[in-house]
């Protein structure tokens, strides 16, 4: 017994410097990565603490928050409840989504297909480059020149003030067009060419085997890249906030002025004090962008996922 | 119709859609120049701008976004390293590795004036740093952070198995392996990929508004005395930066060249972004050269 207590003290039982390094380098980057995840866990819990308080604390209804279209937090009803009709925003935060996913959908694929399957040398060339830089163009930039450019515009050939869906669904599409190609790309570029081959073998036109066989094997991915593209609309601010005119009711036409979820947080959190009907409310709609960020997230997961099974 | 005819048809069709994004592209970038740089002199990028006259300049917001960029590339690298290494080295297939690798995917698909009202919840209010630069720094940090992690890992992942194997035949243990052989090896890739994310820090506007403010007191370009509250370096100053600035004077701004300055404003932002661009790539060539040593 004693001789084995004497052989534990040895140095080779002991542990090394190296060994000791090791733990602290393994514990130093696990840290890293449960700080970044804690941050996501903190804000997640952060927002919906915030967004549910509303209905919780201020007893606003939930049926009312997502169909009444007055919204007038500071104020109450008949039956005591703070006037938090939302439907305004999210009618104004989907109708610019949806109808700037499918402007730019299509526009976004043709150019993945001309890049890919058509001219590819001239698309590496000069068309990457460019989509590269507008990935990186800030959302601000395309709200400015929403507002001098296509606000006018629209205020000369329409009547109305220019503000409103069709301003912000012009600035989204061309915002998020760069973005859904460059996935678009990805994804049609994935397609083994053994397939193409095959299908030029059978004797059918390029066109055949773009539509029958590249855009089917992608189709997955080109949903991913569509996906990927309203996620931005939908959570985009400053933009949008700079040209839809953000009055909060329901426009009867898309040359009206209208607003977004996004939108009217944007406007309105500066001017509302913590803790308050009116502040919660904002939370509320900070609750139903994270949801749909969620959705959006999750969505594109399930597609990925059926895409590798 | 034959399949021939739709086979031209179609291509037609391809071209056309083609014509028409390069037409917008071209516009908008030739649009945001041709107005813009007119705008650019030395004036406009070093003087402060006016609030009620013309002639107003950038220069405070200007240092204000490469300062706020610097910052958050302090706080962010360095955490971003950390997890990417262990993401792509240590990582095991395990329901919690599994569950941090949602959270940060769900971390990136975050609006980021979420990111911005977190910041303002937690950095501004909670913490009582206010509308600073340090709460800026921070908010862009949580914005930057699941990008840049995605980096390191895919940049880590593409160092050659052989090396590592190359490091453990020597001796080496796992994290020196790590440290002496496999971080050089991808630093190429992370650092290209950092000046990339740069571009996009510096132009982000919605996740500052209520973190870093939208107003710049005086600040006293002599002064470099970080304690100072006149001094430009002092953390727990408010500071606007160019794309906030853009945004409020098209909001609010009643300077009567409010336009003019957007303009200007616009366009420094797009040049300063199209030299991360061509940064990034120089000098990820140039350092992948020296690594690979050819």
């Amino acid at each position: 017994m004693a001789k084995m207590i004497k052989e534990m003290e040895h140095p080779l039982y002991r542990k090394s410097n190296k060994m000791r390094m090791e733990r602290f380098g393994k514990w130093l980057t696990f840290l890293s990565v449960a700080l970044t995840a804690a941050i996501t866990a903190a804000i997640l819990f952060l927002v919906f603490s915030k967004g549910l308080s509303t209905f919780i604390t201020n007893e606003g209804s939930v049926k009312d928050f997502f169909t009444g279209t007055t919204w007038n937090p500071a104020e109450v009803n008949s039956l005591g409840k703070p006037i938090i009709g939302a439907l305004p925003f999210l009618v104004g935060s989907i109708a610019v989504t949806g109808i700037s996913a499918l402007l730019s959908a299509p526009l976004a694929i043709g150019a993945a297909i001309f890049m890919s399957e058509i001219a590819p040398r001239t698309g590496k060339r000069i068309m990457q480059p460019v989509i590269e830089l507008l990935v990186g163009i800030p959302s601000v930039v395309y709200g400015f020149i929403g507002l001098t450019v296509v606000v006018p515009l629209l205020r000369d050939l329409f009547p109305g003030s220019g503000f409103g869906i069709a301003a912000g669904t012009i600035v989204l599409s061309v915002m998020i067009l760069p973005t859904v190609t460059s996935l678009a790309l990805d994804a049609i570029q994935s397609v083994p060419r053994s397939l193409r081959e095959a299908s030029l073998a059978l004797g059918s036109t390029r066109w055949q085997m773009i539509c029958k066989v590249v855009l089917k094997t992608a189709k997955p991915g080109l949903m991913m890249a569509i996906i990927f593209g309203m996620a931005r609309a939908f959570g985009e601010a400053l933009a949008v906030q700079m040209v839809i005119g953000n009055a909060s009711v329901i426009p009867h036409s898309l040359f009206e002025p209208a607003s977004t979820v996004t939108s009217i947080l944007t406007m309105g959190m500066g001017y509302t004090v913590m803790g308050q009907v009116e502040n919660n409310a904002l939370w509320s709609l900070a609750l139903v962008l994270l949801l749909m960020s969620l959705f959006f997230t999750i969505t594109v997961r399930m597609i990925g996922k059926g895409k590798n099974s | 119709m034959s399949a021939k005819s739709k086979d031209r048809l179609a291509t037609a069709g391809l071209y056309v859609i083609v014509g028409i994004i390069i037409t917008t592209l071209a516009g908008l970038l030739g649009l945001v120049f041709v107005k813009g740089i007119p705008q650019l002199s030395w004036q406009f990028i070093t003087s402060p701008p006016q609030i009620f006259k013309e002639g107003g300049g950038v220069g405070p917001q200007l240092f204000n976004s490469f300062y706020l960029l610097v910052l958050t590339l302090i706080i962010s690298v360095p955490i971003a390293i950390g997890a990417g290494i262990y993401l792509a080295e240590y990582a095991k297939d395990h329901w919690i590795i599994r569950c941090i690798r949602v959270l940060i995917e769900v971390l990136s698909s975050l609006p980021s004036i979420v990111v911005g009202l977190f910041g303002f919840l937690f950095f501004v209010l909670y913490m009582g740093w206010g509308f600073s630069i340090l709460s800026g720094a921070f908010a862009l940090s949580v914005f930057n952070l699941p990008l840049l992690v995605r980096v390191v890992e895919q940049s880590i992942r593409n160092v050659p198995k052989s090396q590592r194997e190359a490091g453990w035949a020597l001796g080496f243990s796992k994290w020196e392996t790590i440290t002496t052989i496999i971080l050089p090896a991808a630093l190429p890739g992370i650092v290209t990929g950092v000046i990339l994310a740069s571009g996009r820090v510096f132009g982000e506007a919605a996740a500052l508004i209520y973190t870093a403010g939208m107003s710049t007191p005086i600040i006293d370009f002599t002064n470099w005395n970080p304690l100072s509250p006149t001094s430009p370096l002092n953390p727990f100053r408010p500071a606007e930066t160019m794309a906030v600035h853009i945004w409020k004077i098209n909001g609010e701004g009643i300077m009567p060249d409010a336009a003019a300055i957007s303009d200007g404003a616009a366009a420094l932002l797009i040049i300063s972004i199209l030299f991360f661009n061509f940064a990034s790539r120089i000098i990820g060539h140039l350092m992948f050269k020296k690594m690979s040593a050819n």
